[in-house]
């Protein structure tokens, strides 16, 4: 076993290693491609970050790819993902061409690698064009659709549904996200690393630092929402419950840190939204912090007493993951893969308005025993669940699979 | 019972072991009411039906679920119907021969609860259900072993799928519907009937996977320790 594999197999168990290596031994030396849209910043870089080396480790020839693309292009991939999640949001043709050159430019970059390729995966919306570009592929294409895309808005969704089409096979995260494609739609839940700087234990003298360092009070209970500045994860509700808990709870505090990608440009108007609506509230802590920020934002979320993540719309909501194997209660949007991940009385709470929120920011922090014991059994929820092993494990069955025609009943033999 | 006589027994086979992975598949077929959830019932494949009993196992869920299976726990947190949610929490898909009787049981309680119940024929779901099913793929692990005895080291060191497997994926394999373990402890006719008799009171429908190894250890272990001493 090799040292990574070694570093993992001390988290999830040997077997689990194992059993890795046992199901890509019909994989071995085979070509895999992921191919997204961002390096830096946000769930599926952080998953690739680590996936593609550990497919390495178990002999199968994995790469990752980044296409690129201009403001205007992630202005129109940005409106693209809003409206998969059901925004109804008008995109200009001019847009919508230009899609489509960015797509045609970066397939002419990345044809012989794609067209050479045993299995590609496109992420999300924004590289979903490529396919039209590779005529002369050899292998399976699959579409690996992060978000929530049951109820689109209709316009933009047949324009994006017509690329993916002609995909071999589809993964959304939740079943309910799911739309009806003409190759099988494959369930597969994103997961965590938890050897990665977001998820690693830390020492407590950095956690102190951290604490320091954004003046943070050591003595007063602290909740935390990490994510982008973006409208579906609701900041602004956020501090609305806030407000609300503070009345009966007069020291706590509150930290919103959001992330910036490189392909979201509506982030800077929704974070002076949430700048206004804080007003000058000195325990507020709104923190822009870079995309590399990874154990800042891990030290942040192990100094929380509760987090939040009260999206109203969200793909699978991997902080409420970090969170739970953090050991933290989380109060969550009742919404996309949160209601997955947040089962009441057991490892959080769901939520659906501001005084929901707020009503149960008051009962954990009069509950302190039973935060503990939620906190347990969340990291082990999320260690025999959505662990990155997991979902690596997911992917080597369903390339397996599709080597197969698809049966129900795949015998390997070897 | 004991080991030389095993050793006689040249024309046994070994007990290869296999691996499996599962993963979920849409089937697009959804359900807002308990009407349209009889209807694909009615329909939906074996595979399926089978993926809703026994998929947890193997796929992301929370081990302290109220309900075992995917249709009790819709009834009562979508449809708020806790009778029929009782009711069809109750099936054990081991207890019956195959799907088809599964089945027969699973559309006599909604039919009755439907026929009982007139808000139950319009009553809108809160959430729909999703019906899935998966596919499995199977894969030889490159050991075995010839004898019980070996068994007993061997079983502590085999996977969560693996157990899943030999345990729960056997009985829709084996033609009486039971795990391989005593499926091969068969072959050695009524030597090993004891041990067969304790394993078929391992009852794998509330227990993880985990649970179910050790309890497939222990078995075998006391039976080999009782039988040398």
């Amino acid at each position: 076993m090799t040292s990574m594999l070694e570093s993992y197999a001390a988290v999830t168990g040997e077997d689990v290693i194992r059993h890795l290596q046992q199901l890509s031994r019909s994989l071995q030396g085979k070509t895999v491609v992921h191919v997204n849209s961002t390096r830096l910043g946000g769930g599926v870089a952080e998953i690739l970050e680590k996936m593609v080396p550990l497919g390495r480790e178990l002999g199968i020839d994995m790469r990752w790819e980044v296409i690129t693309g201009d403001s205007e292009f992630y202005q129109c991939t940005k409106s693209l993902h809003n409206a998969i999640q059901g925004n109804q949001i008008g995109i200009p043709e001019a847009q919508l061409n230009h899609f489509r050159e960015v797509n045609e430019q970066n397939a002419n970059q990345l044809r012989p690698i794609l067209e050479e390729a045993d299995f590609v995966f496109i992420h999300d919306p924004q590289p979903a064009a490529l396919l039209q570009y590779c005529k002369g592929r050899k292998g399976k294409w699959i579409w690996r659709c992060h978000i929530d895309a049951s109820h689109p808005y209709r316009r933009p969704w047949r324009f994006i549904e017509q690329f993916v089409r002609g995909y071999d096979a589809s993964i959304f995260s939740l079943p309910q996200f799911v739309q009806p494609m003409p190759h099988p739609s494959y369930i597969i839940s994103p997961s965590i690393d938890p050897l990665s700087d977001k998820n690693i234990d830390l020492p407590q003298e950095e956690l102190d630092s951290v604490r320091g360092h954004f003046g943070i009070d050591p003595d007063a209970p602290m909740i935390v929402q990490v994510s982008r500045f973006d409208r579906f994860k609701d900041p602004v509700g956020v501090i609305e419950a806030y407000k609300m808990a503070k009345c009966y709870i007069p020291n706590l505090q509150m930290v919103l840190a959001g992330g910036s990608a490189t392909d979201d440009p509506e982030g800077e108007a929704v974070l002076n939204e949430v700048r206004c609506a804080a007003g000058d509230d000195p325990s507020i802590k709104i923190l822009l912090l870079p995309p590399d920020a990874h154990r800042t934002i891990n030290a942040l979320q192990r100094l929380a007493d509760i987090v939040l993540q009260k999206s109203t719309k969200e793909g699978f909501g991997l902080t409420v993951t970090e969170a739970l194997w953090k050991g933290k209660p989380v109060i969550g949007g009742d919404t996309g893969g949160i209601r997955l991940q947040v089962i009441n009385f057991h490892t959080g709470f769901l939520v659906n308005t501001p005084e929901g929120a707020s009503l149960r920011i008051r009962y954990l922090l009069n509950q302190r025993q039973k935060m503990e014991e939620m906190g347990v059994k969340g990291k082990a929820f999320v260690r025999e669940n959505f662990l990155l092993t997991r979902q690596l494990r997911e992917h080597l069955t369903l390339m397996v699979a599709l080597q197969h025609h698809a049966n129900d009943r795949i015998e390997v033999s070897g | 019972m004991n080991a030389a006589n095993d050793q006689t027994q040249t024309d046994i086979p070994r007990f290869v072991f296999k691996d499996c992975a599962l993963i979920a598949i849409a089937t697009h077929k959804r359900a807002a009411t308990l009407k349209e959830f009889r209807d694909h019932i009615e329909t939906l494949s074996p595979d399926s039906l089978y993926y809703h009993f026994w998929g947890n196992l193997l796929l992301p869920h929370f081990e302290e679920a109220e309900y075992i299976n995917d249709f009790a726990s819709w009834v009562r947190h979508s449809l708020h119907d806790t009778k029929l949610a009782e009711q069809l929490a109750v099936l054990d898909p081991t207890f019956y021969n195959n799907p088809e009787d599964l089945r027969y049981r699973l559309l006599e309680y909604i039919d009755d609860r439907l026929e009982e119940s007139e808000y139950l024929q319009w009553s809108q779901a809160s959430q729909r259900f999703q019906f899935i099913r998966s596919q499995i793929v199977v894969f030889e692990s490159r050991t075995s072993v010839a004898t019980p005895q070996e068994m007993v080291e061997m079983i502590p060191l085999l996977s969560a799928n693996s157990i899943f497997y030999h345990f729960i994926d056997s009985r829709r394999r084996t033609e009486s519907n039971i795990d391989d373990f005593r499926q091969w402890l068969g072959f050695f006719g009524e030597t090993y009937r004891p041990l067969i008799d304790q394993l078929s009171k391992i009852d794998p429908y509330f227990i993880t996977l985990t649970q179910l190894r050790q309890q497939l250890a222990t078995t075998f272990q006391n039976y080999i320790t009782e039988a040398v001493s």
